[in-house]
């Protein structure tokens, strides 16, 4: 029987894990599961790929959809619940931890005065409103508030969003990248996670059908591809290169996976990277847009960190852009981009504000697509109207303009501080390279465990990566990522580690990570 | 040239089999006179907002404030927003990390479900965790992961009463097998029992492994409101056939009659007391989309579990963190929803004007709507007890019946696009929803404005009196 796309992905990725596997039957590759507080343990005897008898209730664990049990989601997986499981200590009992915790980013003015006022629109012509918003806030709200049908903002909107909102997406698609953008190929979702999986849904049939996804990768990816059924096809970045997305590795675990019987459909890329931070120049894009090209493939760019550039020497390049730049249009190159609220400099990730901006496919399919969409029947009017504003924040000119510029490029600059801080102070320890963090909002250091803790953490049940990572949280209040839930080179250990600690708070945490780390490199020194 | 994978051939079948009608062919012809400058009056869908319902004041000004926090530090925000509202809004940011621009817990703010299961006690007398509920972006994105969880395959059969289509939909996206049965509209549009046990059966004999059973109550699109000895039924039936239990109860609050109020699912099993209240799986779903609150744009809803194994709500809360959390300020709204102001508070009798006048509208326009239908040539209908819907069923004569045919539409579908091309009105035809064969429906919402209501009621009566006079050549009609 064929391996699900998780299964495969982790044994490719952590060989060193078969002893474990030997050990027990129990599901092998504990690192990356999710363990909850409601369960003793998640390990019970029935493997994902048996169906057991039927139990006396009709939904249980061994006959639910297995592909459900198969997908795996590390962000949230393991070490988060035991994070938040202390954090529900710390509020117990304040100080019965040696650390505490928030990441306490401001929101952007402007944005949250527009969206205050759409939520409630009836102050829209009080003139006390005058004295506590912004004239071009209530001016924005004023346009947007018209552009929805009967002012309605609690009202289901069309299923692809609020056109209005769409066509100001579209305008600020094409000031972005100096080519049109249509907005009937834009589809608002609540977030850019549900129009992946949209996506996930129609390219996947069958466990022959592939989707090539860097490792490491952010996990939605793999998730998604289980949660469908279809098969994940890795293609390695290269560390050495500070993450570079190689060609001949694309054509070679193409080949490999065709070989095998797999239809390969879309090549995932997610720029800048999520967990590796890279961003990609543009003749490297080039060549993946005409890889996709020539091979037949739909290009899934995920460009949700669009406005997390940290170095001057690379910039944002849109596949759009590129593309279209290369004279390829809607003929030559199906391109799906999906853009987000959550990321940039807003950050408003309890929003679910996002878009997919589908080209290149025919009018049957739209529908299709179109048809799906309509079933949820609308993705979160306030989250429509907040990427309708980031796609066209306020300009020179404008009122609040200063002050809007002042809060982004305090944001960003803060961002490419604490990219460099940290990366230089991982980059101290020992054992440990980390490579830099050009965009995004996360660092990836490779850390080198020694025989003895790989041990232990065999002895506790546990991947290496992870075994480090529940010890460094218990001990610091540090909640990181452990590489295996994102991929990595068998036999190399990482996690993933944002940048979003507030500034003044970083000096004390990394002096408690080096600690932290210090004191575990002596414990396990072979 | 070999098929890209995104032409029509190469995609998913289950999303090419999947139907919507609710936003389907009657939808988009609707939308496309609309854009010629038709007026068009879309009575498609549960949209109240977007037919002139105004929201309700309070919690309005509470999310508002929750969106720009800095508000609370002015001065003059007394001025436009009320005390109370200005306390519940410090309230809710309190009980988030970082405000509403973070990702909350996947199951959504824990302070937030803590009030769901107050609300729940109060309702039902029954004590719930708040660790089984889980806030969703809209109840439908509930409903898509729990049928996701069921669905294993083919051979998995659910069982949707005539029924919202997002079941239908959500069936055929996930590959698994719709198992029908009819309510009986000569009944009211009653449940019976037996006509559920030959469904299963038949399923069953087919090699279908019957999963779970769906309930609207109140019912979509018949708004019938199941009596307290019907839930029962239900419910042992379930027990008996070993069915998990959908209940989805978003129109618990569009009550438009006295004799059967609104009972949850959960409180009639938990007074049926053990075993049975101790084993039927149940899921019960509510949202901020319907009873007066009517804010459908928010996307704010959440499922309750009761009886469902703790290694199964692993999984499930697995599949709701891949997509992180659910919208924060929806989960604001249905804070106070739930936990509306209270006598004494200084928004209390606007809250009170605001809502009993939504609802006591709507118990007329449903009265109205009934009555208006019932006056018309071979028309029938029901009388709307709950939910929002009207669901008349049309009597169509054997010559229109055959135009249908020669129009290669379905009867309803061919009656409901002659109705829109003529009168503006757009409604969803009766086959989108499931019904007997030979008996055709559509059905409109109860929505439009109480002042506009006479005007459409007449305007239809005008067109199907002259369709009916067209058609009509005394051998006989559709019926059952």
């Amino acid at each position: 029987m064929r391996k699900s796309a998780a299964d495969r992905f982790r044994h490719l990725f952590n060989r060193s894990l078969i002893l474990l596997r030997h050990r027990h039957h129990h599901h092998p590759f504990p690192s990356s599961s999710s363990l909850s507080p409601f369960s003793r343990s998640r390990f019970f005897s029935s493997t994902p790929f048996s169906m057991a008898s039927d139990s006396p209730f009709p939904v249980t664990a061994q006959n639910i959809n297995p592909k459900v049990l198969k997908c795996e989601y590390a962000v949230r997986g393991e070490v988060v619940t035991l994070a938040q499981n202390l954090q529900k200590d710390l509020q117990a009992n304040p100080g019965s931890h040696p650390f505490d915790e928030s990441l306490g980013q401001q929101p952007i003015t402007f944005f949250r005065e527009v969206l205050a006022l759409c939520d409630h629109p009836a102050i829209l012509d009080k003139s006390e409103t005058q004295g506590l918003f912004s004239t071009d806030a209530i001016q924005r709200a004023w346009q947007i508030v018209d552009q929805i049908p009967g002012r309605a903002t609690g009202a289901y909107s069309h299923s692809q969003g609020v056109k209005g909102l769409r066509d100001t997406i579209a305008a600020g698609i094409e000031e972005r990248d100096g080519f049109p953008a249509n907005p009937d190929d834009i589809f608002m979702t609540d977030g850019a996670s549900p129009a992946v999986h949209n996506m996930m849904q129609l390219l996947i049939r069958s466990e022959n059908d592939g989707i090539l996804c860097p490792i490491p990768q952010y996990p939605l990816y793999s998730a998604s591809i289980d949660l469908h059924g279809g098969f994940l096809v890795p293609y390695y970045l290269d560390e050495a290169t500070g993450w570079g997305l190689e060609i001949p590795e694309l054509k070679k675990q193409l080949e490999a996976a065709k070989s095998k019987g797999i239809n390969v459909r879309a090549l995932v890329v997610i720029n800048p990277g999520n967990p590796t931070g890279q961003v990609l120049g543009e003749e490297n894009q080039r060549d993946i847009v005409e890889f996709c090209k020539q091979e037949g493939l739909v290009l899934l760019a995920d460009e949700v960190y669009q406005e997390n550039v940290y170095v001057p020497e690379k910039k944002f390049h849109s596949f759009k852009k590129v593309s279209r730049s290369m004279g390829y249009g809607e003929n030559d190159i199906t391109l799906v981009s999906f853009q987000s609220v959550s990321k940039g400099y807003h950050g408003e990730c309890g929003k679910r504000g996002g878009y997919m901006e589908v080209t290149g496919f025919s009018a049957e399919v739209r529908e299709q697509i179109y048809k799906v969409a309509s079933v949820n029947l609308c993705s979160n009017i306030s989250g429509q109207i907040l990427a309708s504003l980031v796609m066209s924040p306020p300009k020179v000119g404008d009122e609040s303009y200063e002050s809007f510029n002042a809060e982004k490029e305090n944001i960003l600059e803060s961002l490419a501080r604490r990219a460099k801080t940290l990366e230089d102070a991982f980059n101290k320890l020992e054992g440990v390279t980390c490579n830099k963090a050009e965009g995004a909002m996360y660092l990836f250091p490779q850390i080198r465990l020694s025989q003895k803790a790989i041990k232990a953490a065999g002895d506790a049940n546990t991947a290496p990566d992870n075994f480090y990572c529940k010890r460094l949280l218990n001990a610091t209040g540090v909640v990181v990522v452990p590489g295996s839930g994102f991929g990595q080179v068998p036999g190399t250990w990482h996690f993933r580690c944002t940048i979003l600690p507030p500034e003044e708070k970083i000096p004390a945490i990394v002096t408690r990570l080096t600690e932290f780390h210090e004191k575990f490199m002596d414990e396990f020194r072979d | 040239m070999p098929p890209k994978p995104l032409d029509y051939g190469s995609i998913n079948e289950n999303v090419k089999k999947s139907q919507y009608a609710v936003r389907g062919e009657l939808y988009l012809r609707a939308s496309e006179l609309q854009k010629e400058g038709k007026k068009i009056i879309f009575t498609n869908v549960g949209n109240p907002h977007a037919l002139g319902q105004k929201p309700l004041s309070f919690p309005r000004q509470v999310v508002a404030l929750c969106q720009a926090p800095f508000l609370l530090d002015d001065p003059n925000v007394g001025l436009l927003f009320p005390a109370d509202a200005i306390a519940r809004a410090k309230h809710y940011l309190s009980l988030t990390s970082g405000g509403l621009g973070a990702y909350s817990d996947s199951r959504g703010l824990p302070g937030v479900r803590k009030e769901v299961a107050e609300f729940i006690l109060r309702r039902d007398g029954y004590p719930t965790d708040p660790e089984l509920i889980y806030l969703t972006d809209g109840a439908s994105k509930g409903v898509m992961q729990i049928l996701n969880t069921i669905i294993r395959g083919q051979d998995d059969g659910i069982l949707p009463v005539p029924q919202y289509p997002l079941y239908s939909a959500t069936i055929a996206l996930l590959g698994g097998t719709l198992v029908p049965y009819y309510l009986e509209e000569t009944a009211n549009w009653g449940l019976d029992v037996n006509e559920l046990r030959q469904s299963v059966e038949q399923a069953r004999f087919k090699g279908i492994t019957v999963k779970a059973m769906v309930i609207i109550n109140p019912g979509n699109p018949t708004g019938q409101c199941l009596s307290e000895a019907n839930l029962r039924e239900v419910l042992q039936f379930c027990y008996q056939e070993n069915l998990a239990l959908l209940g989805d109860e978003v129109y618990q609050t569009n009550i438009y009659q006295d004799e059967r109020p609104f009972i949850s699912s959960r409180k009639v099993l938990m007074d049926l007391g053990p075993p049975i209240s101790k084993e039927v799986q149940l899921i019960s779903f509510h949202s901020v989309s319907k009873g007066y609150y009517g804010e459908c744009g928010q996307r704010g809803g959440y499922f309750e579990m009761t009886n469902i194994p703790p290694e199964t709500v692993d999984e499930i809360y697995k599949v709701a963190s891949i997509s992180l959390s659910p919208n924060v300020p929806a989960q604001i709204f249905m804070g106070v929803m739930l936990h509306p102001p209270q006598p004494g508070d200084i928004s209390y009798d606007k809250f009170v004007r605001e809502s009993t006048g939504i609802l006591e509208s709507l118990r007329r326009r449903a009265r109205l709507m009934t009555d208006g239908f019932n006056s018309c040539r071979n028309v029938v209908c029901n009388f709307t007890e709950g939910a929002m819907y009207s669901f008349p069923q049309i009597r169509l004569p054997p010559r229109a019946l055959e135009a249908a045919k020669q129009a290669a539409k379905v009867p309803d579908v061919f009656y409901c696009l002659k109705l829109l091309e003529a009168t503006g009105i757009s409604t969803v035809p009766g086959s989108g929803f499931g019904q007997r064969e030979g008996v055709f429906h559509l059905r409109t919402t109860i929505l439009p404005d109480e002042e506009d209501m006479p005007a459409i009621m007449d305007s239809f009566k005008k067109f199907n009196d002259e369709f009916m006079e067209q058609y009509e050549d005394n051998r006989g009609y559709s019926r059952l």
